[in-house]
């Protein structure tokens, strides 16, 4: 591993602080205490962890209705998230957008976009802006085997590659759009081929080990910012949540399925493999559990304490100044 | 001032926003041979034809601080990007609470007359009304374009211009130095005392073509051209109708649920100006119909100076 031991705790730090927050939303939202919609990450946060961690500050991703973990991981305060997902005036968006369009442009997240596929053009513009900018900096932008679907990915990964931009399309391949199998949807069932078609380098990686998938991002952002133009990746995982916390539509996937992809949990492979190698021990292991449930329950404690906002505030920020 | 068509007018104000704003970028399907010529090929941008992605980056470029004009052709092609139009743009600013400014000018060029058939001859600027969160400008004349998009140029939001492609060689006077034209603030084309008819793009100059035969009959009309249709200069429209008694609309989008039909509810929900109507208020749109082909026909679905006439008539009772 030619990864230094506090980058790996760090990423081990920020999987299970992606676990644990989802695991909260979900729990909230079952309780009735959070109105809308959780979409959980659980089971991908290698792939958010992974990638974000070989960025740089200044550049930018896009997220999708998926997107707590890529929030997480690109730094955003968990504090304004969980207030944003209760509705809280003190939210990332001030309680307008809701667990599927936190953003934190300060940070470079450009937003979490609930239409399948639709924040790939927008990253695609973003990138044009880096590239016209000449600063090196690069746009990732996250989205799962549905939107390879879309006429929107077809139509980014076309103009990334004609005007050679800095974007990494960063494809989660779950293996479902909700509970459309994606060999059944993706004519071929072989989505970097597809990708391929659009004359880019393509990779394919297991998106549970989170060493491959930092690896892979490190080479990956490398040849981006260097200048050659898109890159597309699909990271192969599976979430253990049906399509999001709500009944209304069942998850129909095979039950042994569901229960041997948990059996691959990227966070507990990353313990296995750090410990082993004896750059953790159990009792840090234990520690950061609490420290990371701490922050989670300080999250959740400032979201109760916030003040929703006012109806009124309904119409403002329709408009800019 | 020069006379100048509006179509170059409209040249103009690319031109001279280019050069005071070196972050703006064209995107489009056709080349833009004058905007390469002074801008190069990085700022004047030819895309694929693929709407979707086309306004998709002018949002994702605008959001990284450029400002960017997505130039779609046609407003039939808009269709092909409604969800980065509408589910995009019209929102980003709100769900995100405000985090950025989306500075983004969609260009679409609207209009029939001319034979295009049913998909290549759309008004469907209404449409567009229904979402909160864009602004819609619809010039009529030379100084109009080229004082409005100027303006959209330096606003921070997404703003669609329908620009008519009838309207293209247009002439029109147009000063020399630098001006704006302000939205939400309409035009009044022709004063007049006895009714009052407010148009929309081409149907301005069928209106003023109208108002001229009636003004023989000794029949003041008084001409109104809103410019923007968000925001919409409702006061101007409500003043007018409260001193003529009467209103006319003139659209030529489709009847049902067109920007008519808001220009009609805005001066009857309003009990000062619905106290002064001396007849109920009239619209004058296209025929709820899709634009057909053949010549006799397409102007049988069409509002035009005529119908305009009957109308007038008809209000004055």
């Amino acid at each position: 591993m030619n990864i230094d031991n506090d980058s790996l705790i760090r990423m081990y730090r920020t999987m299970l602080t992606i676990r644990r927050f989802d695991e909260r939303a979900s729990k909230e939202f079952k309780k009735g205490a959070v109105p809308g919609l959780v979409h959980s990450y659980n089971g991908q946060e290698a792939i958010a962890t992974g990638v974000c961690a070989s960025l740089r500050q200044d550049d930018r991703i896009v997220s999708n209705h998926r997107g707590h973990g890529h929030l997480i991981a690109k730094g955003a305060d968990v504090r304004r998230m969980m207030a944003e997902i209760y509705g809280k005036k003190t939210g990332y968006c001030k309680g307008k957008g809701g667990s599927m369009h936190i953003a934190d442009f300060k940070i470079g997240i450009l937003g979490a976009n609930g239409i399948v596929a639709a924040g790939l053009p927008i990253a695609t513009g973003a990138a044009l802006a880096a590239h016209l900018e000449g600063k090196g900096r690069i746009v990732v932008v996250f989205f799962g085997d549905g939107a390879c679907q879309e006429g929107e990915f077809q139509e980014s990964l076309n103009l990334a590659s004609i005007w050679k931009l800095p974007i990494i399309f960063a494809c989660e391949n779950n293996m479902y759009g909700v509970n459309t199998p994606y060999t059944y949807a993706i004519a071929g069932g072989d989505i970097p081929r597809r990708a391929a078609a659009y004359d880019m380098p393509v990779k394919s990686v297991d998106g549970n080990d989170l060493i491959a998938v930092y690896e892979t991002a490190k080479e990956v952002v490398a040849s981006v910012r260097f200048g050659t133009g898109p890159y597309f990746v699909e990271f192969r995982t599976y979430r253990w949540s049906s399509h999001f916390e709500a009944n209304t539509i069942p998850d129909l996937r095979p039950v042994e399925e569901i229960e041997s992809w948990k059996k691959q949990c990227p966070i507990l492979r990353l313990q296995k493999k750090l410990l082993e190698a004896g750059i953790i021990t159990e009792k840090e292991i234990q520690e950061i559990e609490i420290q990371v449930m701490d922050v989670i329950e300080d999250a959740v404690s400032y979201a109760l304490a916030s003040p929703l906002p006012q109806p009124e505030d309904a119409l403002e920020d329709i408009y800019s100044a | 001032m020069r006379k100048i068509a509006y179509a170059q007018a409209a040249a103009e104000a690319l031109q001279e926003e280019f050069r005071r704003n070196a972050k703006t970028v064209y995107l489009a399907t056709d080349a833009q041979p004058d905007l390469k010529k002074e801008f190069g090929e990085e700022r004047a941008r030819v895309t694929p034809i693929s709407e979707s992605v086309l306004v998709g980056s002018a949002i994702g470029l605008a959001g990284s601080g450029y400002r960017a004009v997505a130039d779609l052709r046609m407003a039939t092609f808009g269709f092909v990007a409604m969800d980065q139009m509408v589910n995009q743009a019209a929102k980003i600013t709100y769900m995100f609470g405000g985090q950025s400014t989306f500075p983004i000018l969609i260009r679409m060029a609207i209009g029939a007359g001319t034979s295009l058939a049913a998909q290549h001859s759309i008004c469907p600027y209404s449409m567009y009304m229904n979402v909160p969160g864009l602004k819609i400008i619809l010039p009529s004349t030379a100084y109009d374009i080229k004082g409005l998009l100027k303006a959209a140029l330096r606003d921070n939001n997404p703003v669609i211009s329908f620009e008519h492609t009838l309207l293209g060689g247009l002439p029109g006077e147009v000063p020399d130095e630098d001006y704006t034209i302000p939205f939400g603030r309409a035009d009044i084309k022709k004063e007049g005392i006895d009714v009052t008819v407010v148009a929309l793009s081409r149907m301005v100059h069928e209106a003023l073509a109208a108002a001229e035969e009636m003004e023989k009959e000794g029949i003041s009309v008084e001409v109104i051209d809103p410019r923007t249709l968000v925001p919409l200069d409702k006061e101007t429209i409500r003043k007018s109708v409260a001193k003529t008694g009467r209103l006319i609309v003139v659209d030529e989008a489709c009847q049902t649920c067109s920007a008519a039909s808001e220009i009609v509810s805005l001066v009857t929900e309003d009990a000062k100006t619905f106290g002064k109507l001396k007849s109920p208020p009239k619209r004058v749109c296209g025929l709820d119909a899709p634009i057909p082909y053949s010549p006799p026909m397409e102007h049988f679905v069409m509002p035009d100076k005529q119908k305009i006439l009957a109308a007038i008539k008809q209000v004055l009772g």
